[in-house]
């Protein structure tokens, strides 16, 4: 196992591993392995054994077990990345799937390997705690975090005190249904903390950092854009908050329906001042006796983040890469660069990476990157911090690796959900779907000037690849054995988060494709110079789209 | 066995309780007022996944109750620190899970560390037992 530390000493540590974690992950294997034994001997329920499995990260899928696992806000070491690698590779088929909630997923595991799986996983600090269960999952930020140019201050710390706070939480394991929090550091929403059960947007006020707090927000079947419960809470009141909104919840949300147990929906049905009022109230009780955080502790966290490399000279980017433009971010420290590496190439499953492709960015990330890797919400890659002097031979090495796609915000970086090919709630399939419309606009030689685009395809309802927030949205559903794609127009996940309307009818997968490329000639013609899609849409209204959408009928 | 069996950190115990008892139904609304004011307080989990008595458990601690607590209901053993850590001295499981899950396993499951982040969040002693 490559499990040691690279050689190189300005990797980042692992940020969860130390010496607490490392004892607590080895006694939450050994716990789990401990319960597959109870239920094979029948001790253990199969409804039992049930929410115990998905509490380690372990789904039952179409046709194999899934092993979900926690990418801690997105942020990865190399040494992390080749354990991820190994997994793919001893247990799995060789590849990961990278998803929207910074996790990676192993599709083909086996029950019986798994105790194994997380031992090993353990011994990298990395694990599938709560990655799935009704319970507090994976905090998830900003790829871009500690190294963006418009930040407040990094998130992570904070995500990594959340993550501490909520793992094993003995009253929020058995909540009426998951709870996703979300945290943004930066200016821009790169979290998408409106479309979580909980989102924290962080702010200052002078010298005080705080949050404003949202809640309620979610997508599937019943999208609801979060509200705001708080415009600044100060940040020593974050965890006597976050205990009163979850201890509010888990007594009032619903349990007599699945569907309606979100928080979205306890809000919405309570209205949202009377869920203020029960939030304040709880507040007020527990907030005078509630133990300060240890300063030592939090110090502590955050010296695990290392601070952003010195500067450099800026360096201009060389002609010959400039289609990588699109895939370079603008960095806090002159010099350098924030890169997303693209897991999206053309007609191949979004979001996915081989082992080979795992290790090449583990040393990529190890030479130009201080071996940092991030994962982003949007199924890509993200190396933080580049020097602009470093690109050439950065970009050398992820066209040797495969991994140079420049189509970052583009027509082809879709979201796709794992759909019909491996989802058991899955009504029709998602990833052939976005492989056909990448390699369709490719031909056409329009992606490029069509320009930023979201697009975002979910295989059912549950909306994973939160299609309400594309800019195009489409799902797939079931009409009667025969797969029918349902358009949303006008989503966005950005600081302007709106969610899609439903454009009319479903597609067939035949016309799906034809319809698309009616509505984005249509775009082609109405723009102003230098317009985007969703700018020339808003600009003008739904309804010619809409008509350029149906010029040809829904199953043409 | 067809009584119910208590359940504490030294295994098994048939019910030994003769006293009153309030009884809590997370679905009801709760008076807090009596449930202070009483020895022991039973409150019922009706499905190990439904864990609105963990809050309620942890609500009455903080609000002072330092009489019994139990639960009641068909919680299983990976659960157990869960209960003690909220709050309850004690489970009360029906015959047939403790038949199915015997107490060699709640032993176990009750000397296992409670390692505890929020403890360590806070300075506290975080691997106490
Ligand atoms: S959206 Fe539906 S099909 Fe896609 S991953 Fe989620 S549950 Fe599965």
């Amino acid at each position: 196992m490559s499990l040691d530390l690279p050689a190189s000493a300005s990797a980042a540590p692992a940020p969860q591993a130390d010496a607490f974690d490392a004892a607590f992950l080895a006694e939450r294997a050994a716990e789990f392995r401990d319960q597959v034994a109870r239920r094979l001997s029948g001790s253990l329920t199969e409804e039992e054994f049930r929410p115990l499995r998905l509490m380690n990260g372990l789904y039952l899928q179409l046709h194999a077990y899934m092993l979900r696992v926690a990418i801690p806000y997105g942020t990865l070491s190399a040494a992390q990345m080749r354990a991820l690698a190994e997994v793919a590779e001893r247990w799995d088929r060789g590849y990961g799937h990278f998803t929207t909630r910074q996790n990676v997923q192993f599709n083909w595991i086996a029950l019986a390997d798994a105790p194994d799986i997380l031992d090993h996983l353990a011994g990298a600090g990395l694990h599938a705690i709560q990655t799935s269960g009704n319970c507090i999952r994976n905090v998830t930020t900003d790829a871009l975090a500690g190294a963006a140019a418009d930040e407040i201050a990094d998130p992570r710390p904070y995500a990594e005190l959340i993550r501490q706070w909520s793992t094993d939480h003995p009253e929020y394991l058995f909540l009426p249904r998951k709870f996703k929090i979300a945290i943004s550091g930066a200016e821009t929403d790169r979290a998408v903390t409106r479309a979580h059960d909980l989102g924290l947007h962080l702010r200052r006020e002078g010298d005080a950092i705080g949050f404003r707090v949202i809640v309620g927000g979610g997508l599937g079947r019943t999208p609801r854009l979060g509200s705001v419960i708080r415009d600044f809470l100060p940040e020593a009141d974050l965890l006597p908050y976050l205990e009163a909104v979850l201890s509010a919840y888990n007594l009032a949300g619903r349990r007599d329906n699945k569907y309606k147990a979100r928080i979205k929906i306890t809000l919405a049905e309570m209205g949202e001042t009377a869920f203020r009022e029960m939030v304040e109230t709880e507040f007020a009780r527990i907030r005078p006796g509630f133990p300060p955080v240890d300063p030592a502790h939090f110090a502590a966290i955050k010296a695990r983040f290392p601070a952003p490399p010195a500067p450099r000279a800026p360096v201009p980017l060389p002609p010959a890469l400039a289609d990588f433009a699109r895939n370079l971010a603008p960095h806090k420290v002159a010099g350098h660069v924030a890169v997303t590496v693209s897991l999206k190439p053309h007609g191949l499953p979004p979001g996915d990476a081989t082992a080979a492709q795992m290790r090449a960015l583990a040393d990529l990330a190890e030479r130009y990157s201080r071996g940092e890797i991030r994962i982003s919400h949007d199924q890509n890659v993200v190396l933080p911090h580049v020097a602009q002097i470093d690109l050439p031979a950065l970009h050398a090495g992820l066209v040797a690796a495969g991994l140079a796609t420049g189509n970052v915000g583009l027509l082809s970086d879709i979201i796709a959900c794992p759909g019909l090919d491996y989802c058991a709630l899955a009504t029709a399939r998602s990833i052939p779907v976005a492989q056909a419309i990448a390699t369709h606009f490719r031909d056409l030689g329009l992606e490029a000037e069509i320009g930023e685009l979201r697009l975002k395809i979910s295989g059912c309802i549950n909306a994973c690849a939160h299609h309400h927030l594309g800019h195009i949205g489409i799902l797939g559903l079931d009409r009667a054995g025969v797969e029918s794609y349902q358009v949303t127009l006008g989503g966005d996940a950005g600081d302007a988060a709106a969610l899609g309307e439903i454009a009319g009818p479903g597609f067939t997968s035949e016309a799906l494709i034809p319809a698309l490329e009616r509505l984005l000639r249509a775009y082609l013609a109405e723009r102003a110079p230098g317009e985007r899609f969703i700018d020339t849409l808003r600009r003008q209204g739904p309804d010619r789209f809409r008509a350029a959408l149906y010029a040809g009928g829904d199953d043409a | 066995m067809n009584e119910n069996v208590i359940v504490r950190d030294d295994g098994f115990h048939a019910d030994d309780w003769t006293g009153a008892m309030f009884e809590i139904d997370p679905a009801a609304e709760i008076d807090l007022d009596a449930a202070l004011a009483a020895p022991l307080v039973r409150v019922a989990f009706a499905a190990m996944t439904d864990g609105r008595g963990f809050t309620i458990a942890r609500r009455l601690r903080a609000a002072g109750f330092t009489g019994r607590l139990r639960a009641l209901g068909p919680l299983v053993s990976d659960q157990y620190r869960h209960a003690r850590k909220t709050g309850f001295d004690e489970i009360e499981i029906p015959p047939a899970l403790a038949a199915r899950q015997p107490e060699a396993e709640w032993l176990r499951a009750a000397a296992r560390s409670r390692r505890d982040h929020r403890s360590l969040i806070h300075g506290l002693d975080a691997t106490r037992k």
